[in-house]
C-alpha cells in the first residue's frame, strides 16, 4: 500500500477494478495544506468506502443522505467557525464535499445553491460518471445525449439519451463564486493545480472531474485513463476554469480528434454506429462542437 | 401543543468508525489477472503510480545505484491492469492467474 497516497483514502475500498474515483478523492485531497472533513452524498464513493465494519476514510467523514451533502458541510462548517475561535478546535481545516453527478446536477442542486450563496468555506468536488452508477446505471441530467442507459433504453423506437447534458458549470458560476473548474482524472498535474487553487480561495470553490465508470460505461477495466484523455482530446470534456466570472480553457488543440474515437472505447454508445443512429451520431457531433465554441466564445468575454 | 421535558433526549452515543487497516477487504483476492513488473526494464518514471485506483503501487529501491522501480502490493491489487496500461514502456504484463 503506498503510504503517500492514501494518507486520506486507503486501500480496500470495494469500487469495481479500475473504476477512476479513488484516483480523484487521493489526488484532490493530496493538495490540501490542512487536515480535511468530508460530507459526502449517497452514491458508489460512498457506498465503497464505508463498507461496515471499515471504512476507507482516514479523515472525520460524514455519510449525507442524497440531496443535502452542501447542507452537511454548511452546518460543520459555521460549527467549526464557532468552535475555532472558543479554542475548541483547530483553526486551520478543510471542508470538502464529495458528490457523484446524480448527487450533484439532480437531487442534491438545491443543498449545492444554498451553500454557494451563502458563501460558506468549502470545497464541492463532484465526480461525473454521467449516471446514477450505484443503483444500476439510470439517467441523470449529466447522462450525454445519445447514451444508453437502464432508464433510456436502445431499441426500436428508442437511441438512448434524448436530452443533452445540463450545464451545471454555468448554473455554479451563475451564484459569484470566486473559482470554479472542469478537470479530469487522466491530467492529474491539471488537476492538482485546480485542487490548490480551490482550497486556497476562501468561500465556496466548485470542481468538476470526469470519472469513467467501467461496469456501466461498458468498457475494459484497464481503459479508465485512456478515456478519460479521449474525452477531452475530441472536446467532449473540455478543461476550463471561471474564476471571478473570467473563462480560461486549459487544454486546447487546433486538431481535436473525431468524436467517434471517444465513443468507440464505450459500449453504452455502441449503438450509434449502426446506420439507422447515423443521425443521432450526427447530432451527438454537433451538440460537442457548438459547446466547444460557446466556451470558446465565453473566453473571449470581457 | 408537545412540550419538551427536562430530561435530556435519550441519543445513544454517536458510534465512532475508525480507519483500521486490519478490518479491510484484502481486495487482492479479487483479482484474475496479476500485474508483473519488468524490473530490468522499468525507467522508474512512476507514471503509474498515481493511477492505481487501489494505491498498490510504490517506488523501492532494486538495485542499488539504479532509480527505484514499481512495486505492487497484491494484498490489494484488483488486477484491473490500469497500470499496464498507462505505463509508457509497455513493462508491466497481466498474466491470468
Ligand atoms: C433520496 C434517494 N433516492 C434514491 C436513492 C438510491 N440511490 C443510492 S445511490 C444512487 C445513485 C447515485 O448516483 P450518483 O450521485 O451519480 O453517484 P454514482 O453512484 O453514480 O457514483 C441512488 C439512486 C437514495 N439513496 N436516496
Ligand atoms: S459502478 Fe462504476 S462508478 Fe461505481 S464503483 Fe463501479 S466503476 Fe466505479
Ligand atoms: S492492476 Fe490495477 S490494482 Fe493492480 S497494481 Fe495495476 S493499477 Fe493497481
Ligand atoms: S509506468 Fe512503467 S516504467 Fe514507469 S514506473 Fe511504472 S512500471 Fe516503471
Ligand atoms: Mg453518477
Amino acid at each position: 500500500m503506498n503510504k503517500e497516497l492514501t494518507k486520506n483514502f486507503a486501500s480496500g475500498h470495494s469500487a469495481c477494478a479500475g473504476c477512476a474515483f479513488p484516483t480523484i478523492v487521493r489526488t484532490i485531497l493530496g493538495e490540501s495544506p490542512d487536515p480535511v472533513v468530508i460530507s459526502n452524498a449517497t452514491g458508489c464513493l460512498e457506498v465503497t468506502s464505508t463498507l461496515y465494519p471499515f471504512t476507507a476514510w482516514k479523515t472525520p467523514y460524514i455519510h449525507s443522505a442524497f440531496e443535502n451533502a452542501s447542507a452537511t458541510i454548511s452546518g460543520v462548517e459555521r460549527a467549526h467557525k464557532i468552535l475555532s475561535k472558543k479554542g475548541k478546535v483547530p483553526k486551520k481545516v478543510k471542508f470538502v464535499v464529495f458528490g457523484g453527478d446524480g448527487g450533484t446536477y439532480d437531487i442534491g442542486l438545491q443543498s449545492l445553491s444554498g451553500a454557494l450563496e451563502r458563501g460558506h468555506d468549502f470545497v464541492y468536488v463532484v465526480y461525473d460518471n454521467g449516471g446514477y452508477m450505484n443503483t444500476g446505471n439510470q439517467r441523470s441530467s449529466a447522462t450525454p445525449y445519445g447514451a444508453a442507459t437502464e432508464t433510456t433504453p436502445v431499441g426500436k423506437e428508442s437511441f438512448g439519451k434524448v436530452e443533452m447534458r445540463k450545464n451545471l458549470m454555468e448554473i455554479v458560476a451563475a451564484h459569484h463564486i470566486k473559482y470554479a473548474a472542469q478537470a479530469n482524472v487522466a491530467y492529474l498535474g491539471d488537476l492538482k493545480k485546480k485542487a490548490k487553487k480551490a482550497f486556497e480561495i476562501e468561500g465556496p470553490a466548485f470542481l468538476s472531474v470526469f470519472s469513467p465508470c467501467t461496469n456501466n460505461w461498458k468498457f475494459p477495466t484497464s481503459q479508465y485513463v485512456a478515456i478519460s484523455k479521449l474525452a477531452t482530446e475530441t472536446n467532449f470534456w473540455p478543461l476550463f476554469e471561471i474564476e471571478n466570472g473570467k473563462y480560461k480553457v486549459n487544454w486546447a488543440t487546433e486538431t481535436p480528434k473525431d468524436l467517434e474515437e471517444f465513443l468507440k472505447t464505450q459500449g453504452r454508445f455502441k449503438h450509434l454506429f449502426s446506420e439507422k443512429n447515423a443521425p443521432v451520431l450526427a447530432e451527438m457531433k454537433k451538440i460537442v462542437k457548438d459547446e466547444w465554441q460557446r466556451l470558446v466564445n465565453k473566453t473571449e468575454e470581457v | 401543543m408537545t412540550q419538551f421535558s427536562e430530561k435530556k433526549f435519550d441519543f445513544e452515543e454517536a458510534a465512532v468508525i475508525k480507519h483500521d487497516i486490519k478490518k479491510a477487504p484484502k481486495t487482492g483476492d479479487w483479482r484474475y489477472m496479476t500485474p508483473q513488473v519488468d524490473k530490468e526494464k522499468c525507467i522508474g518514471c512512476t507514471t503509474c503510480v498515481p493511477f492505481c485506483p487501489e494505491a498498490s503501487i510504490d517506488m523501492k529501491l532494486y538495485k542499488e545505484g539504479q532509480k527505484t522501480k514499481a512495486d505492487i502490493d497484491y494484498d490489494f491489487c484488483k488486477g484491473c491492469g490500469v497500470c499496464a496500461q498507462v505505463c509508457p514502456v509497455k513493462v508491466i504484463t497481466m498474466k491470468k492467474n
